[in-house]
């Protein structure tokens, strides 16, 4: 009964959906100062009368159980109540139901540089991130030569933090969460920012962790890591766990779940559009303009966005991502991809954007588009993993007809001159 | 009723005392139980001690942010308080004629300024406290009173600062007028904590409230003028007309200023029944936000 490292029996979690909005249409309502005074008090009482709020179980009855020294992966669509899990196992949150029990010292990373202070230089950042994680300051010290080495931004360790690229915050604040030593850790997310060589870098020194035997919770829209590092994985949909097993299995259902062909994707209302960017609809479309799933190879494939922002974002960045049936990226694409021109601000309001998918490219099967809207390297707005999948069902060139290597069947031009005549 | 049977296993820093109820394993790590909350005002000391060094962490931030991000960094500690007293002594003072007990007007002003000038501040700083830190509190645990205590204590750098000069100022008006401070400064340490206590318990009720309701911070600079001006700051209380004297008591800070001025100046007397009302009104102020801010707690990373 006491061996698991993590034991969660029952546990729920319950939001009122109107909460977060409700505090939103009051700030709206206030414009002048003057007049806060007796808005606070229509406002309060506005709160009690709406007792009409919306009820919604992020989590609902939640058992599982994870031994010590079990790397667990945690996989499922956004609103599955991945994050909320964590949240409450790292006591972020209470649960409204139910209960856990962690034996041993819990540390979690939701995020990346938890704590960091523009204004304090590296050096600074480095023990207060590490206190706020957790760490005691004589640990951080002797780690400190680590850390400084691992985050390969030493010379830079009394420069304030503000000076820094983002890509370099991004290491420093690697390096302090990568030096944690919690007997559990709870990981979010945290691996779908930076660049692809510190990335590999990370996942490496995290399976090093969890080589010393620690208990490590992780949850991740990278498949491919979960499937490296973890050796189970939980399958969270809807709030509760739908399937619990090895990784290679889970991770295979749940990803022939995602392609169970769905031209249309719209928010559900279990996850309520509360952030400053919410995807509102993603659609496949075909040249015509129609909904569908099933393309011809020489068809060009339309993905249609609709997101709604609200605050002026700038830097923010929307993107796709085409993966294949055995979760192979076959691309990403932004909308602030051409060189040279920043990414123009989002200013509030509501948005509607296209990207084509030139014909001829995708090989036939099925594909699944994960979009997303972040500010690169810096943070992640939001990720709906698998929000869409098509499929391609014939071929639309030659290259995708004779079996040759390859993931993508592009028609590219080709120019072929003879220079010179053979000498008989 | 769970935390007698806490056992630390290992060594002391290592454990982690955590705050639901816990419960022992032999010679195992400690046992965290989460569930949902059952009971009201829960300090657990335990858990305070696992993380003193955070508190350390989070005033030792906001001060060297503070002085990062300022020109002259300590001097404002000096410079608000002498100059509402210069602007004090001149409007009150010389124009207005206001009585001052027989103390020079920058002694007079400067005195009650001092315990003021921390709460105002300190109030400032300790409401926006949970706001400011919303990212932190979303990402990871921590006992959250640290954050309005932090705003507190730091305060009290400000205050050394501004006691300094006080004592400079004092110095001078000590050797021209033989205006000295006499057994009352044995009260000062009282007062002191008095006002640390209020500042704290008043913080505590805004910071929760200003996490649901933003307004809170455009209407604490009108909360704060109100107050000064319902507290002995620019003027004796005994200015009150005596009838109205029980409804000006009901402000706990009128009795911790004229403590303050008494205290410091020695001049006056100590409102010992006003003081002891303050005091436990105060006491009342604290333990309400506390538990305020422990119901709201629960919840906070969900609304802030």
């Amino acid at each position: 009964m006491h061996s698991a490292a993590i034991q969660v029996e029952g546990l729920g979690k319950r939001y009122r959906v109107g909460e977060r909005e409700h505090y939103r249409s009051l700030r709206d309502r206030i414009s002048s100062a003057s007049s806060a005074a007796t808005r606070f008090l229509t406002g309060a009482k506005r709160r009690a009368v709406g007792s009409h709020a919306s009820v919604l179980w992020a989590l609902k009855d939640v058992w599982l159980s994870v031994p010590e020294g079990q790397v667990a992966g945690l996989i499922g669509r956004n609103g599955a109540g991945k994050s909320t899990l964590l949240k409450v196992l790292a006591r972020i949150t209470k649960p409204t139901a139910g209960f856990a029990r962690i034996r041993g010292r819990i540390g979690s990373l939701l995020e990346v540089g938890t704590g960091f202070h523009p204004e304090l230089t590296g050096r600074e950042n480095v023990y207060l991130s590490g206190a706020i994680l957790g760490m005691k300051r004589a640990e951080i010290a002797r780690k400190f030569d680590e850390i400084a080495a691992f985050s390969e931004v030493e010379r830079f360790l009394d420069t304030p933090l503000k000076h820094y690229s983002s890509g370099m915050q991004m290491r420093l604040a690697f390096a302090v969460a990568a030096h944690l030593e919690p007997e559990i850790l709870l990981v979010d997310e945290v691996l779908a920012v930076g660049d692809t060589a510190f990335q590999r870098k990370c996942l490496g020194k995290m399976g090093e962790v969890a080589q010393e035997g620690r208990t490590i919770l992780f949850v991740s829209h990278n498949l491919g890591a979960i499937t490296r590092l973890c050796s189970r994985v939980l399958w969270l949909d809807g709030g509760r766990v739908r399937m619990d097993g090895a990784a290679a299995s889970v991770v295979s259902a749940y990803q022939l779940e995602g392609f169970s062909h769905r031209a249309q994707w719209a928010r559900p209302a279990s996850l309520a559009a509360t952030g400053d960017f919410s995807f509102t609809e993603v659609a496949v479309q075909s040249r015509t303009g129609d909904r569908t799933s099933l393309f011809d190879g020489n068809e060009p494939v339309n993905i249609g966005l609709v997101y709604g922002v609200r605050r002026r974002l700038s830097g923010c960045q929307v993107g796709i991502r085409v993966l294949n049936a055995e979760g192979v990226v076959i691309f990403t694409s932004g909308d602030a991809d051409f060189l040279g021109t920043s990414a123009a601000p989002k200013d509030p309001g509501h948005y509607r954007a296209t990207v084509q998918i030139p014909a001829c490219f995708l090989a036939p099967g099925s594909y699944s588009v994960l979009v997303a809207a972040h500010l690169p390297e810096r943070s992640v707005y939001e990720v709906i993993e698998g929000a869409v999948a098509f499929e391609i069902t014939a071929p639309g060139s030659l290259a995708a007809l004779d079996g040759r290597l390859g993931v993508v069947t592009p028609l590219l031009p080709w120019s072929t001159n003879r220079c010179e005549e053979a000498q008989p | 009723m769970n935390l007698e049977t806490l056992e630390v296993a290992e060594a002391p820093c290592r454990h982690l005392a955590l705050g639901a109820r816990q419960e022992t394993v032999a010679s195992a790590p400690p046992v965290l139980l989460l569930a949902p909350r059952t009971r009201w005002l829960t300090v657990d000391t335990r858990e305070f001690w696992y993380y003193r060094e955070l508190l350390y962490f989070f005033i030792w931030r906001d001060i060297k942010v503070r002085y990062k991000q300022t020109a002259v960094g300590a001097a404002w500690a000096v410079l608000q308080p002498l100059m509402t007293m210069l602007l004090f002594s001149l409007l009150f003072g010389r124009l207005a004629k206001l009585p001052s007990q027989g103390l020079p007007y920058p002694l007079f002003y400067y005195s009650a300024l001092l315990p003021w000038m921390y709460f105002s501040t300190t109030l400032q700083n300790t409401t926006s406290k949970l706001v400011e830190n919303q990212h932190v509190i979303t990402k990871v645990y921590f006992p959250r009173l640290m954050l309005p205590l932090s705003a507190t204590l730091c305060g009290l750098v400000d205050f050394g600062i501004s006691f300094l000069m006080f004592a400079v100022i004092l110095s001078y008006y000590g050797v021209r007028f033989a205006i000295w401070p006499g057994l009352g400064l044995l009260y000062f340490p009282i007062l002191l904590l008095l006002t640390i206590l209020l500042a704290l318990g008043v913080g505590l009720w805004l910071s929760a409230l200003n996490a649901i309701y933003r307004d809170v911070k455009y209407v604490l600079p009108f909360l704060l003028q109100f107050w000064m001006f319902a507290s002995p700051v620019a003027y004796p209380a005994s200015l009150i007309p005596p009838k109205w004297r029980w409804l000006y008591g009901l402000n706990p800070l009128s009795g911790v200023i004229e403590g303050f001025r008494w205290s410091l100046t020695g001049r006056g007397d100590l409102p010992y029944r006003q003081l002891a009302l303050s005091a436990a009104m105060i006491l009342a102020i604290a333990v309400s936000g506390l538990a305020y801010f422990q119901a709201m707690e629960v919840t906070i990373a969900d609304v802030v």
